[in-house]
């Protein structure tokens, strides 16, 4: 009784008082300070009734609502979040301005020499005291007004058959002028990096132009001919000539096949090597013919050819097919920059890599990355959503099944590469080589399957990534209500009819969730790859117009593993680095792309199963 | 009158229906774990009427439901003796099969369970557990299914929506129009209104009457009026013992033992 009528006491005064906090607080001091309670609290011991009362409440507000711990929740997603955005944030300012064409700068030196490139970089360093003893009065004095630090600016100077290197630190002492003139053009080749210089002739067939006689419709007509009879000469020799080669060995392998399973003496060798010199005669005069067209495109090709000269006048004639993308740099609108950039990033997504990986593109990569997610994700799901089943559904729950539960967990805990070692010894010599010694034996001893390739990569893979998914499913199938079974049951539906059309369907949702996490985790992965199937360079995709189209033994390439060969292992780490951060962003991209399909996938299912009156 | 102390064994009135027993229960017994939540349960079940099963909570209807089609079995540690016959063989014999015995048996439970489909595949469930591929077949149940169940009005324009979006009372209605299109002998209910509001649960009550006779109805409910509305027999439990099973009219207007007397009236339950 004492509390409600104190209450209604409280509210009869305040009733009077119109501000509601007072009313509010008030109302709470009244029903806690209430003296009449058996123990003493606090406030009876400080003797005063009056005085300390808004003190207290303040503490014990803390305490209940608990608000210490809700800054402490909030502050740690927030630290969590800004990590994640800071992360994205430094890929996205690196990685996207990459491809956009910079203004090339002219430096004429005061040792009369001239450099010509695009600025990478701006730092402040310390000459030494050598260096200072060498320089004028007025670069001392200029030195010393900065407490002794100097400018430097990195150049990309490009022409490396001229200077044996891409890049060139200047220092601002050495500097006389620095101007960006027009004129100057940033050509981009498929060998030897770029060059940076002028357009002093153009030798189309013996009929050269000088430079009055050049305008950029002709440079660019010729060109785009030019780059058309590349493609066509490398279609020649990658695919035509691929492809007869295939053939010769697919014969070459047939004859040797029918020579270990017959013998080299028996009437079946006999009529297959008559075969086989008739069919590779018959390959090598089309070999032949193919040969001699690319010989004699090459040879009118490089009648095509165009002279630059750099910034310091030394010419340097090329073919004009080699040019791959050639810009005035310093004469562009800010439209044919951007022309230029999505033509670059272009190039990046759908052509092959050129120089040791740090030009050109990376498609095989992003293919090769495509291809073992998708095809660990096949074997993975049903390689985990089958074990969890067998574990949540049927096992019997008890100490054993949770022993292999807490192993599966840990497995999530061994390193990577220690997966890439078994998969190398099981998967790739155990696996594989019993795979060739029974279905490839006419191919020993070049391996098949007994090395590394896209299957093995993705089954290490599956197998590192299977505790996600049993955990998941597991959940999902915990999460399953047993209202549904019992209803499924109750129809007359046997425990596997049960699972298959209720529990299984039901617990999709959650099985995606594993699936995604899954696919994360192994499109992220390098160090097991290693091992076991990526390599710096592919030469052919996993998937080709050649039977049986899809190759599962052959290696390939990754965007995690590019972004480590291209950034720590390539003889030029300076123009490597951007590539990095691209490369970087176009993983996370690609990631992202998969994630947010599945993620569509998962929304569906879930619709579909959560709706609802409540 | 029987008074509470002299309570030993179960009192008889049972009112028999035109078709005979089709269940017969005798001396059932039932553990969970080491605990006792049956004791020597016997009645019979008239065909092709309907049957409440009333008692406080806590009393064992459930279990003596879930007993008569086996759903127990999932129970980890379940023991049960004594037997229950049906057509003559004991359910629990060792050669039974389980899932035959629930396609005898539909069963509506407490809270709507439809499944996550459509409308349309959750009244054919049954038959897509039987592999019953016809069309004709399956639209001719489902349409006969829904009608039993007084939905077809109702729902016949969307027989392809998600069965999730009926209403807590439709959806209870689906329930039962799955149990009846298996083609069940028997129907087993375990308050099939107890979330239902008023309408809804007249509705049903309807339906159930209109059952009768078609199937064998076994339904537990805490509403005396319903059981009184509704059923032909009740049978009234106690702590897991059956106390007085027989005529509904009777048990609700002159119950024979004082404990029936007591819980039908209200003063405890
Ligand atoms: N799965 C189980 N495991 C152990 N004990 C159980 C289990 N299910 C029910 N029991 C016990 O068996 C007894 C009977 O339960 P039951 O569910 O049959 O009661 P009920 O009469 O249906 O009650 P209510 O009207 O509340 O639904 C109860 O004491 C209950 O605690
Ligand atoms: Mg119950």
């Amino acid at each position: 009784m004492k509390p409600s009528l104190n209450i209604e006491a409280v509210e009869g005064k305040t009733e009077a008082d119109p501000p509601p906090t007072v009313k509010d607080s008030e109302l709470r001091l009244s029903i806690k300070t209430r003296p009449e309670n058996g123990t003493p609290d606090m406030s009876s011991e400080d003797g005063t009734t009056a005085e300390p009362r808004p003190k207290r409440s303040m503490i014990w507000d803390f305490k209940a609502r608990g608000e210490p711990f809700l800054w402490g929740l909030g502050g740690a997603l927030a630290i969590g979040m800004l990590m994640i955005a800071g992360f994205i944030v430094l890929i996205l300012y690196k990685g996207v301005p990459t491809f956009y064409p910079e203004p090339i700068e002219v430096m004429k030196l005061r040792d009369g020499s001239v450099v010509a490139g695009e600025v990478t970089r701006v730092e402040k360093f310390a000459p030494g005291t050598d260096i200072l003893a060498n320089l004028d009065d007025k670069a001392k004095e200029a030195i010393a007004a900065k407490q002794g630090l100097a400018g430097r600016t990195l150049l990309k100077t490009g022409n490396f058959d001229l200077y044996h290197e891409d890049y060139r630190w200047v220092n601002d002492y050495e500097v006389a002028e620095v101007s960006e003139p027009a004129g100057i053009y940033m050509v981009e080749r498929m060998e030897w990096g770029p060059f940076i210089g002028t357009i002093v002739s153009l030798n189309l067939q013996g009929d050269i132009l000088d430079r009055n006689r050049i305008s950029p419709e002709i440079l660019r007509k010729e060109q785009a001919a030019a780059a058309r009879r590349r493609e066509r000469i490398r279609e020649i020799e990658r695919t035509e000539i691929a492809a007869v080669n295939q053939h010769m060995e697919d014969e070459r392998l047939k004859l040797r096949k029918t020579g270990l399973s017959y013998g080299q003496s028996s009437s079946e060798y006999q009529r297959t090597e008559a075969v086989f010199k008739e069919n590779s005669e018959k390959l090598e005069v089309q070999y032949q013919d193919l040969a001699k067209e690319a010989v004699l495109l090459k040879e009118r090709d490089s009648k095509y050819a165009i002279t630059l000269a750099d910034a310091a006048g030394r010419e340097q004639t090329i073919k004009l097919s080699d040019i791959v993308r050639f810009y005035p740099a310093n004469d562009l609108t800010v439209w044919k920059k951007l022309e230029i950039y999505f033509s670059r990033w272009w190039e990046f997504l759908t052509q092959e890599p050129r120089e040791a990986n740090t030009e050109g593109g990376v498609m095989p990569a992003i293919f090769g990355t495509f291809c073992m997610t998708v095809l660990m994700a096949l074997t993975v799901a049903p390689f985990g959503v089958v074990a969890a089943l067998y574990l949540r559904e049927y096992a019997k729950q008890g100490r054993m099944v949770s022993l292999v539960r807490i192993c599966v967990n840990n497995l999530a805990g061994v390193p990577s590469i220690v997966y890439g070692v078994f998969g190398l010894g099981f998967f790739a010599y155990v696996l594989g080589g019993s795979i060739d010694q029974m279905l490839f034996p006419e191919r020993l001893p070049t391996p098949t399957f007994g090395t590394g390739g896209l299957l093995w990569s993705s089954l290490t893979l599956a197998l590192l990534t299977v505790p996600v998914v049993i955990v998941a499913t597991e959940e999902a199938l915990a999460a399953v209500p047993g209202s549904m079974r019992e209803g499924s049951l109750a129809c007359g539906a046997s425990k596997w009819q049960t699972i298959k059309w209720i529990v299984l369907p039901r617990a999709m949702p959650g099985i995606m969730t594993g699936l995604i996490l899954a696919m994360a985790r192994g499109a992220g992965e390098v160090a097991p790859l290693m091992l076991v199937g990526v390599v710096k360079m592919a030469p052919e995709l996993p998937i080709d117009q050649f039977f049986p189209y899809i190759h599962l033994e052959r290696s390939f390439m990754h965007l995690g593993f590019h972004i480590y060969d291209v950034g720590f292992q390539s003889r030029n780490s300076e123009a490597a680095k951007p590539m990095v951060f691209v490369t970087t962003l176009l993983l996370i991209g690609l990631v992202f792309a998969m994630n947010a399909a599945s993620i569509m996938i998962r929304n569906r299912l879930k619709r579909k199963f959560f709706m609802g009156h409540f | 009158m029987i008074r509470n102390s002299d309570t030993n064994g179960t009192v008889y009135h049972v009112q028999g229906g035109p078709m005979g027993t089709l269940l017969t229960i005798k001396d059932f017994c039932l553990w969970y774990g080491r605990a006792q939540a049956l004791f020597d349960v016997g009645m019979g079940v008239e065909k092709g009427l309907v049957t409440a099963l009333i008692g406080p909570s806590g009393c064992g209807k459930s279990t003596l439901l879930r007993g008569i089609n086996r759903m127990n079995d999932l129970i980890d540690g379940l023991r049960t003796s004594g037997e229950i016959l049906l057509d003559g063989t004991d359910i629990y014999g060792p050669d039974v099969d389980v899932i035959g015995l629930r396609k005898v048996m539909g069963m509506v439970f407490q809270k709507p369970n439809p499944f996550p489909m459509s409308i349309a595949d959750n009244v054919c469930y049954p038959l897509k557990v039987d592999g019953v591929r016809d069309k004709k077949t399956l639209r001719d149940t489902l349409e006969n299914a829904l009608k039993a169940s007084a939905l077809w009005d109702e729902v016949k324009d969307r027989l392809q929506d998600n069965a999730l979006g009926l209403s807590g009372g439709q959806q209870q209605r689906l329930c039962i129009a799955r149990a009846i299109a298996g083609d069940p002998e028997v129907l087993l209910m375990d308050e099939p209104c107890s979330a239902l509001d008023p309408v809804a649960t007249a509705k049903i009550e309807d339906l159930i009457d209109e059952l009768r006779g078609r199937y064998t109805i076994v339904i537990v409910t805490h509403n005396m009026q319903q059981a009184a509305r509704v059923s032909d027999n009740t049978a009234f439990m106690y702590l897991g013992k059956l106390i007085e099973y027989g005529e509904t009219s009777v048990i609700f207007t002159n119950p024979k033992v004082e404990k029936t007397m007591e819980y039908v009236t209200g003063r405890f339950g």
